[in-house]
């Protein structure tokens, strides 16, 4: 199993690479998700506010 | 056709259509990538010149692939908002540089980081790919730089579509760079013939196509709150929200 993630001495390059591109793949969902979450949010609000105004 | 895809490219229609779409181009798109990892990482053989160094093509050809398949997309949707002023070719532009820039610089580190221990070197400045790939990059940070310097959206997306439609010429480049000068970085693999052996090329195909589809489900789901954005305003946004069941 250790010689399997060792790589032949090129695990950390190897896995380093998967890594970051799991960070990277995840971040991008996550921020995608936020700003939609934010930019629904604040349409919510000023519809609702401008609802009790009229 | 025509009026199919006038439909699709209104605003509610595609806000509706998007939101059911998008998982199902992430939930096959994130197996896939899982397959194709594990089978990189664990069941293709190690190359007979790099050793176990050559995993990391799965997760480097991929970011790269996208990172060029976004600037043309975003390219091309400004390109067709410019010409046919259609609302959602802008949204999709600006919907596809963050990613865009994302896989950028993925492919780039990957790179990097697969460089060193081939060619005892983290960077090469003198090398056309790297250098195209990381100008790609800044291609990428000056569009968004623009489009949020400029508050009128409509001038925006104009003065960002033709920034966009300059920085083709560096897509081209990144993509033929290996042909035309001579590069550290080694030429076309995966869809040359005798270049590798079926085993270690069907893993990267189906992760070149996992990677695609969650690069879609990505670019459906942001699109989707840039339209939500430039639409606040309108009679379908406000009725969708203060409905009772919503529409996130």
């Amino acid at each position: 199993m250790e010689v399997g993630f060792a790589m032949g001495g090129y695990g950390g390059y190897v896995w380093s690479c998967y890594a970051l591109t799991l960070v990277i793949v995840a971040f991008s969902s996550w921020r995608a998700r936020l700003r939609h979450k934010r930019v629904y949010r604040d349409i919510e609000v000023r519809l609702k506010a401008l609802e009790e105004h009229e | 056709m025509w009026k199919w895809f006038h439909q699709l490219a209104s605003p509610p229609h595609f806000y509706r259509i998007s939101a059911i779409l998008a998982p199902w181009l992430a939930i096959p798109g994130l197996i896939m990538i899982a397959y194709a990892a594990w089978q990189g990482l664990f069941v293709v053989p190690m190359d007979y010149q790099q050793g176990d160094a050559f995993r990391i093509i799965y997760v480097h050809v991929p970011s790269a692939y996208l990172s060029m398949m976004a600037y043309m997309i975003m390219a091309t949707s400004g390109a067709i908002g410019l010409i046919w002023r259609l609302k959602l070719s802008h949204a999709v532009a600006a919907a596809a540089a963050p990613i865009g820039a994302g896989f950028t610089f993925l492919a780039l580190c990957t790179g990097s980081i697969w460089g060193r221990p081939m060619w005892g070197t983290w960077w090469e400045w003198g090398d056309p790919r790297m250098m195209s790939e990381l100008i790609l990059l800044f291609l990428y940070f000056g569009y968004m730089a623009l489009r949020s310097s400029i508050d009128d959206t409509t001038k925006a997306d104009k003065a960002s579509a033709v920034l966009a439609l300059v920085g083709v010429v560096n897509v081209v480049i990144v993509h033929f760079s290996v042909q035309w000068w001579s590069s550290l970085h080694q030429g076309q693999t995966v869809f040359k013939k005798g270049t590798m052996d079926a085993d270690m090329r069907v893993p990267l195909l189906i992760m070149l196509l996992g990677f695609t589809l969650l690069f879609g489900s990505m670019l459906l789901r942001r699109v989707r709150t840039e339209v939500l954005y430039r639409e606040r305003r309108t009679r379908w946004v406000r009725e969708m929200i203060l409905s009772p069941e919503g529409g996130a």
